[in-house]
């Protein structure tokens, strides 16, 4: 048992792809299966910020609605291709990410939540109140992705197994990407950060400027998983960026294990796929998803993978 | 601008300060815990929303606002003291974080409540007979009840002010927040105080729950915004001060409402703006001591 999940430590990115692979056919539906994808993409970008470098930002919905605003904007009122809209909710969320971040790092610990939170708020009202670009508080709607050509061959957007692989494409990269991170030595660099500050500053680590690159990489994470999001959805939903949602990516990381590579996954597909089942007989599924988040918090504080983890003795290093 | 007079300004002005009295409470309510016990209790706005509702609720029952105005915090402040004993105290000593994410938690789970309990549309408010209409104050006619909600806000404070300057529990919760070693070896039990003082931050913000009901609508959604509201005054007021507390409430309620004289677009970012700005120059707030906020 401890050495199949060594092995898959070591070779995360090829693990994850593999499963996530087979992954629609294990979900009740696809929808399901992207939704996963997609929040999953997101916690992990908001993770690297909180379990790897412990900056507990309550603002990441920003970056997730950022990302789906500028992608359905350029596609409902600039008719892009989906491929630059994408880019153009990345860059815009890794530009949001550096103006917020720019403010938030000043502070520390609680503040930092708080002024994240604040900050997340005034990119609420700007696109909220910004009606005639994005719909307000109806949302954007007519996002759609038309049929296109891979190669020559033929991809119907509309076809739920052909958008999971399509999403799944730039999950995998993302994942790499998010891997490649954690492996540099900026990756060291962060976790000194998180054990102690000022002691890894002694070391002679700007700690300013890392913590301001992570959270541009972050935002930019959670923007791409917006982008995605609003192809899938085809409508931005204006709730994509209420702090609700922020907390979701919170309530994610600590479910599924924070601080650990697949943790956030685990907790997006574990709290996601709970959402689905509760709300087929209550509709109260909040409160089940509160209760199940504060049992998490008081009794297994480091989530269903970080527990895992732990009871086998995984090497810290390579989780 | 058209029409602007020197008594447009000044009954402005007075919507703000009513509208800020709210912020100045909770943030006190906010302020107090984070000072004490170093939790900031993220199921303040949850706390806030019970305390609407839980008003408006004993006033249908009774019929009197002034009984539902004594009912509320003491319902809330229970809630508060439930919360405390066996959901925060298991979490000391855990870090910062485990706290405010516990009682994030918690809100989703008291909105739910109110939900079942009250239905998703909520109730609709209401404001004390003796309390409707307007009164002359020289420059024109002004709402009652925002008069009374100054009042009311201003009263609660004192109180709390005075119960912390000048009585002997104040003074233990203050040496508690200081050094909480030395008030242990004075033979004092902390965790009565940590009890005392989290319960009594969530009958304030059920109180101020109650106060704001009858000025907006009663729905389980309302503590949300409320709730990044009052983190922008606790930012621009400085962490943990309560004289910060009760100025930046004011200031934002009066920034809030002058914005929506003159920009009424603007009126909700125009708080956050105010926050940023602060940052800016003083990243630890109005009133808050530099350092004093890791």
């Amino acid at each position: 048992m401890n050495s199949y999940f060594q092995l898959i430590a070591r070779h995360r990115v090829l693990a994850s792809s593999l499963f996530l692979m087979i992954f629609p056919f294990i979900m009740p539906y696809e929808a399901l299966a992207i939704n996963i994808l997609i929040f999953g993409l997101f916690a992990m970008g908001f993770n690297l910020l909180f379990g790897y470098m412990g900056l507990l930002s309550f603002g990441h919905a920003a970056f997730l609605g950022i990302g789906s605003y500028l992608t359905g904007i350029g596609i409902v009122h600039y008719s892009l291709p989906w491929g630059t809209a994408i880019l153009i909710g990345v860059i815009g969320a890794a530009l949001g990410g550096l103006i917020m971040g720019f403010l938030a790092i000043r502070t520390r610990g609680i503040y930092f939540s708080m002024v994240t939170l604040a900050l997340g708020q005034i990119v609420f009202y700007g696109f909220y109140k910004a009606e005639s670009l994005t719909g307000g508080e109806n949302g954007l709607r007519g996002v759609r992705v038309d049929s296109f050509n891979i190669f020559g061959i033929p991809v119907d957007f509309l076809n739920p197994l052909a958008k999971y692989y399509i999403i799944l494409f730039f999950v995998v990269i993302a994942i790499w990407l998010i891997s490649r991170i954690l492996n540099s030595p900026l990756g060291a660099v962060m976790e000194a950060i998180r054990e102690n500050e000022k002691r890894a500053a002694a070391c002679g680590f700007d700690v300013t400027r890392t913590k301001l690159l992570v959270f541009v990489l972050s935002a930019a994470i959670c923007g791409l998983a917006g982008s995605l999001r609003a192809l899938h959805l085809s409508i931005v939903p204006i709730d994509s960026l209420h702090y609700l949602q922020s907390g979701q990516a919170v309530m994610m990381s600590i479910l599924g294990g924070m601080g650990t590579f697949f943790g956030p996954f685990v907790g997006a597909a574990v709290m996601l796929y709970l959402e689905d089942v509760v709300t087929t007989f209550t509709k109260h599924w909040m409160a089940v998803i509160g209760l199940v988040f504060m049992f998490f918090v008081l009794f297994f504080p480091k989530g269903i993978w970080g527990t895992i983890l732990s009871k086998l003795n995984i090497d810290q290093d390579s989780k | 601008m058209t029409g602007l007079t020197f008594e447009l300004l000044c009954m402005q002005l007075l919507t703000g300060i009513a509208l800020g009295s709210i912020y100045a409470l909770l943030a006190l309510g906010l302020c107090l815990i984070f000072g004490m016990l170093n939790v900031v209790n993220f199921a303040h706005g949850a706390f806030f929303m019970v305390g609407a509702f839980m008003g408006v609720y004993f006033l249908g029952l009774t019929g009197n606002f002034w009984f539902s105005l004594i009912l509320t915090p003491i319902v809330t402040g229970g809630l508060g003291l439930l919360t405390e004993r066996f959901l925060v105290r298991p979490l000391y000593g855990r870090g910062i974080d485990y706290p405010l994410l516990l009682t994030f938690g918690l809100s989703y789970v008291l909105i739910e409540a109110m939900r079942v309990a009250f239905g998703i549309e909520g109730l609709p408010s209401v404001t004390p007979d003796s309390l409707k209409g307007s009164l002359d104050v020289g420059i024109g006619f002004f709402p009652k009840y925002r008069l009374f909600l100054i009042a009311a806000t201003a009263m609660i404070i004192l109180a709390v002010w005075f119960f912390i300057q000048k009585t002997k529990y104040g003074l233990i919760i203050k040496a508690g927040a200081a050094d909480q070693e030395i008030v242990k070896v004075l033979g004092i039990d902390i965790a009565k105080v940590w009890l005392l003082v989290f319960g009594l931050g969530c009958a304030i913000a059920g109180l101020s729950g109650i106060l704001a009901s009858p000025t907006r609508s009663v729905n389980p959604e309302m503590g949300i915004p409320i709730l990044a509201e009052s983190f922008v005054v606790t930012v621009v007021g400085g962490m943990g001060s309560p004289v910060g507390a009760v100025v930046a409430g004011l200031l934002v309620g009066v920034v809030y409402s002058m914005t929506s004289l003159f920009f009424p677009d603007l009126s909700e970012l125009s708080i956050f703006v105010l926050m940023a700005v602060v940052l800016l120059i003083r990243p630890q707030g109005l009133f808050g001591k530099a350092g004093a906020m890791g």
